[in-house]
């Protein structure tokens, strides 16, 4: 598959912490790839890794086209970074801080300004960064990132520290620049804030990834029976399901949720229930979510062999 | 190297330092004490004497000196003299000690002091080459210190001409050997002094080690350098144009080979060689 940025058996290595171990991930192109995982999975490293910021000891890596280790330049000039705590000079003001970016990036000041405005950061560029709160610097930093219009986004817990109202919008604008053909990278350990916004899904833990993949395809490799939510307005009548061909187990949980073989069943369970009393108001397949995938991944990683 | 890049970094280290008070007051303060304070209390004492023990003393010192720096010393009186050996030949230390304590001050944060604050990791991630950081930083960090010389040197200049020009016929100050080592000899071996410094501030954990560690360079250069000033100061004509072409290619070499060996990965805070 080609993607914009392709990892292949990547290593690094600080003294005796493997920070990355045997990393394998492509981040198609156009799309938002994220990478999934507790604190200390590697992803800072891995971003710090994709713009050669740091040398890997093993494997290979491409972006872009592109070998860190050789076009290193290029490449970071074509990508845009924020990092998990932005950091700026706090004694110029945002604008300064803009402006500097906007000269190493080769950027227009105008551009410096349309990225302010884009994350309502504008009216505090005359102030000095050092009295910004913490969302205030996030959303610099988002524009800052921004400024030279890079082919590749790659963001490490972007919406720390922002309120709800600002994560949902820098959300949005993320899924707005991939539509627009940029490829996205973004780190987080936030189920929440990947659910929706995914094309593409990394799980990592200790430095490599156990899972990787579209959410629906993972959700097919490892959650594959299908689940089907029952509710009746006589609840108990729904007992009768675990006792029905073709589904496998039932668990309580604001109806019933029904693990099935396969959804082509469906109609012959509504009947069987509707024969046996049942009056059911909602019959609806569930597509799991990606918090139930994470967990049935990791659950899935720890115990191989159940 | 892209010189947009270097002056880009430069000018925001400048613009940081300059707006920062904690910064500029000490470093006013302190070029005004030994280029405007201690010279103008010392040589004002100097001029007022007729005739004194100190001044005997300067007298036979002078007396001991080599021919040419004899010839060299302005004054008719023992006084005027001896006003005339203090503030051109035992005053040199100034051009050395200021711009050097302010640079290394500035220089030992500058890549520690990334790291600290965390804009390491966004110059790491930018595309600017690890030399054009490092040259960047060099010259915000010799900046201030020579500037402050230049400042400095030039009130030190009329400080000198007011006290002891009268007693000398007028103005005398600059001497040749002066400029030569404001404008030729003083740059290189600051230049020396930081690309140690930026050397040692890429390897440090943190900015207080750095600035111990920056003392182990200072104060030596400070003394090679004083060693140095003196001789060019009392015969600045070829010897001490050579002087300051050695120490200029010495200079270069050390900067262009620190600079090859910054590591990327400094400005982060993590080393595989930590």
């Amino acid at each position: 598959m080609d993607g914009a940025i392709r990892f292949e058996a990547v290593t690094k290595t600080f003294g005796a912490i493997r920070a990355v171990e045997s990393l394998d991930f492509v981040a198609p192109f156009g799309a938002v790839t994220v990478l999934l995982g507790p604190n200390g999975a590697g992803k800072t490293t891995t971003v710090r890794l994709t713009t050669g910021a740091l040398k890997s000891d093993r494997g290979s890596i491409e972006v872009l086209g592109l070998h860190p280790k050789i076009d290193g330049d290029e490449i970071r000039m074509r990508t845009g970074v924020v990092p998990p705590k932005p950091a700026f000079y706090d004694q110029l003001t945002g604008w300064e801080n803009l402006k500097f970016a906007a000269r190493i990036f080769a950027a227009s000041e105008s551009s410096a300004l349309d990225a302010a405005e884009r994350f309502d950061i504008s009216d505090a560029l005359q102030q000095e960064v050092g009295g910004y709160s913490t969302g205030m610097r996030t959303r610099l930093a988002l524009a800052r990132a921004l400024i030279h219009d890079p082919e590749v986004l790659l963001l490490d817990e972007p919406t720390a520290g922002l309120d709800p109202e600002s994560a949902r919008n820098v959300l949005a604008l993320i899924r707005e620049l991939a539509t627009k053909g940029r490829s996205i990278v973004l780190c987080t350990h936030l189920l929440h804030e990947a659910e929706g916004i995914a094309d593409h899904v990394v799980l990592m833990n200790e430095g490599h990834a156990q899972a990787a993949g579209p959410p629906l395809e993972l959700a097919t490799r490892y959650i594959p029976d299908p689940i089907v939510l029952f509710d009746a307005e006589n609840r108990p009548a729904l007992n009768q399901l675990s006792e029905l061909d073709g589904v496998i187990g039932i668990s309580w949980n604001g109806g019933v949720h029904a693990t099935v073989k396969d959804l082509e069943r469906l109609p012959d369970l509504v009947n069987s229930l509707v024969q046996g009393g049942a009056r059911l108001t909602r019959v609806e397949p569930l597509v799991p979510t990606l918090e139930e995938l994470y967990f049935e991944m990791q659950r899935s990683h720890r115990s191989p062999d159940e | 190297m892209k010189w947009n890049h270097v002056s880009a970094v430069a000018g925001a280290d400048l613009r940081r330092l300059f707006k920062s008070k904690d910064y500029w007051i000490p470093l006013v303060m302190m070029a005004s004490l030994f280029f405007v304070v201690i010279p103008f209390i010392s040589l004002s004492v100097i001029t007022s004497l007729e005739q004194s023990q100190f001044v005997d003393q300067v007298t036979q010192i002078v007396g001991q000196l080599p021919e040419s720096v004899i010839e060299s010393v302005a004054g008719s009186t023992p006084t005027a003299r001896a006003s005339y050996v203090v503030a051109v030949f035992l005053l040199a230390p100034i051009a050395i000690i200021v711009p050097l304590t302010i640079s290394a001050a500035v220089g030992s944060n500058a890549i520690v002091g990334e790291r600290e604050r965390g804009t390491g990791e966004y110059l790491a991630h930018s595309p600017l080459t690890t030399s054009e950081i490092y040259v960047g930083k060099l010259i915000s960090s010799l900046v201030p210190g020579y500037l402050a010389t230049i400042v400095g040197f030039s009130i030190y200049a009329i400080v000198v001409n007011l006290t002891v020009g009268p007693a000398l016929g007028g103005w005398f100050f600059p001497t040749s050997g002066w400029l030569m080592l404001i404008l030729w000899v003083i740059p290189p071996f600051i230049a020396v002094a930081l690309a140690l410094i930026l050397r040692l501030s890429a390897r440090v954990r943190s900015a207080a080690a750095a600035q111990q560690a920056s003392s182990l360079v200072t104060l030596p250069v400070i003394i090679l350098s004083y060693t140095v000033s003196a001789g060019v100061i009392a015969s600045p004509g070829l010897s001490g144009f050579y002087i300051g072409a050695i120490a200029w290619v010495v200079a270069i070499v050390l900067i262009v080979s620190s600079a090859k060996k910054l590591q990327r990965e400094r400005l982060l805070g993590v080393s595989s060689e930590a």
